[in-house]
């Protein structure tokens, strides 16, 4: 590894943007990939062999819903016998028993079930779909089987009061972990941002409920809290530093360090078809262009915490400042702090009456 | 933090087995055990531990292994650090503890 290079210790595997779910908050880009241009399952097989050997313990295999794709429970057996820990994260709609088991037989470690909220009208309502009676089976099932299952709540302003009844269910079903995600503003969820922003009372409130609940549950079941970014006083480490600890393979495997790295104007992305991984973490002009600190400007240049946050994350700068190298607008040192401010202080003064009725989503079509 | 690790410790007689989708792995020659979202490096002594969770060694069968392993220790010290470790494993939702 050159210099101090470390190497990745996650492969975020998007193995598909095909879904049944169309999540107004859903962190694909705006642009989807067709089936045609997934990636065949000879080419992931080698990615995780290449992964495990340059250092990868973890593949979480995202999409889009992962499930769609065919060969699913080769992949999850190619990416096990490659050595790696296997995460699935799936809203559990193109599951029945015998995939279940299948999947689990094959090496599958730790399943993360989505759910869109604790009440069958919200849930269905969000994804654009009725999809909610199908995760509590799926969750069910799950009983059988002795595979690590995480509950993923993804958390907005309208299901943040729903936090009690999404906790009994966690707490009447096998999971061990709950992910309580508030949605950060990237894709679909920039789109739909003045819907999903919930207001300073509702956070408040949601977080004196979390620190009760993990105390409660501590040992029984681990309950993690990502907050709204935009009520912090500093920005998240984003992705634990851009080209440190993460590489996600879209698809038609371009390797990006993030999610959202495609929004950023300029980066040109190697792909995994012409190309090693290894080749790709280390020289990757995208993975290169914002290690280390030389991009950074003031006031991360000389900030104490640049070595925790290396300066948050960098499609959020693009997307509030329009400049991918600025300092992330959501840290209260940042130069363009005001604009995020500016978003709060307007959805704050909003009569509730026009906050909780119900928007016109722009909801996530499902590509061909 | 130690506190609450405090707080929960293990009874003696029950067997802590590793949780659904916890597993010992091994990467660039280290033994690591791999779980949901998390992995943590075990050396020597959390390695001896970790590979006693298996639902048949009571947690006072693990104290008196590890205690003839690490002779030269104080056997007050090495049951405290391992209560201490199966306590943060715990509150990692790591063990299950069967009685």
């Amino acid at each position: 590894m050159p210099n101090d290079l470390s190497n990745p210790l996650a492969l975020i595997a998007e193995l598909t943007h095909r879904c049944p779910l169309h999540c107004v908050y859903c962190s694909n880009p705006l642009e989807l990939q067709s089936r045609d241009n997934e990636l065949p399952t000879e080419i992931w097989s080698r990615v995780f062999q290449e992964a495990a050997a340059l250092g990868v313990l973890q593949a979480d295999f995202t999409g889009g819903e992962p499930l769609a794709r065919t060969d699913i429970v080769d992949l999850v057996r190619t990416a096990r016998s490659a050595g790696l820990y296997v995460n699935l994260i799936t809203s559990g709609l193109p599951l029945d028993e015998a995939k279940l088991a299948a999947l689990v037989a094959a090496g599958l470690d730790h399943i993360q079930l989505s759910f869109q909220g604790a009440r069958e009208e919200t849930a269905n309502e969000i994804s654009g779909t009725r999809s909610h009676a199908q995760k509590l089976r799926v969750l069910d099932w799950l009983r059988q089987h002795r595979v690590a299952v995480t509950l993923n709540f993804v958390i907005h302003r309208r299901n943040i009061d729903q936090l009690q009844e999404m906790l009994v269910l966690a707490e009447s079903s096998c999971a061990t972990r709950i992910e309580f995600a508030n949605v950060q503003y990237y894709g679909w969820a920039f789109a739909n941002r003045e819907n999903l922003l919930p207001t300073r009372a509702q956070l408040d409130q949601s977080l004196a409920f979390i620190k009760s609940a993990q105390e409660r549950l501590q040992g029984r079941i681990r309950i993690e809290y990502v907050v709204p970014d935009y009520y912090a006083k500093y920005p998240k480490p984003c992705m634990g530093g851009w080209g440190r600890k993460l590489i996600l393979i879209t698809p038609s495997g371009d390797a990006l360090p993030c999610h959202a790295a495609q929004v950023i104007p300029g980066l040109s992305f190697e792909n995994v078809k012409n190309r090693s991984l290894r080749e790709i973490w280390e020289h990757s002009a995208a993975f290169q262009k914002f290690r280390g600190e030389g991009w950074m400007q003031e006031p991360c240049k000389t900030c104490d915490r640049r070595e925790q946050d290396f300066g948050g994350c960098r499609c959020q700068a693009l997307l509030l400042a329009g400049d991918a190298t600025a300092t992330d607008p959501v840290c209260s040192l940042a130069p363009q702090r005001p604009k995020v401010d500016a978003i709060l202080t307007g959805m704050n003064a909003a009569p509730a009456a026009q906050l909780f009725v119900k928007p016109a989503w722009l909801y996530r079509p499902n590509p061909a | 933090m130690l506190g609450d690790a405090q707080t929960m410790s293990p009874e003696l007689n029950s067997r802590p087995r590793l949780a659904p989708g916890c597993r010992l792995g091994e990467n660039n020659q280290q033994r690591v055990l791999l779980m949901p979202e998390r992995a943590l490096r075990l050396n020597g002594p959390s390695l001896e531990i970790v590979e006693r969770c298996d639902g048949k060694h009571t947690v006072q069968q693990i104290i008196a292994d590890l205690q003839k392993i690490y002779s030269k220790a104080a056997p007050q010290k090495v049951e405290q650090d391992i209560l201490g470790y199966l306590a943060l494993l715990q509150k990692d939702r790591a063990l299950d503890f069967e009685t």
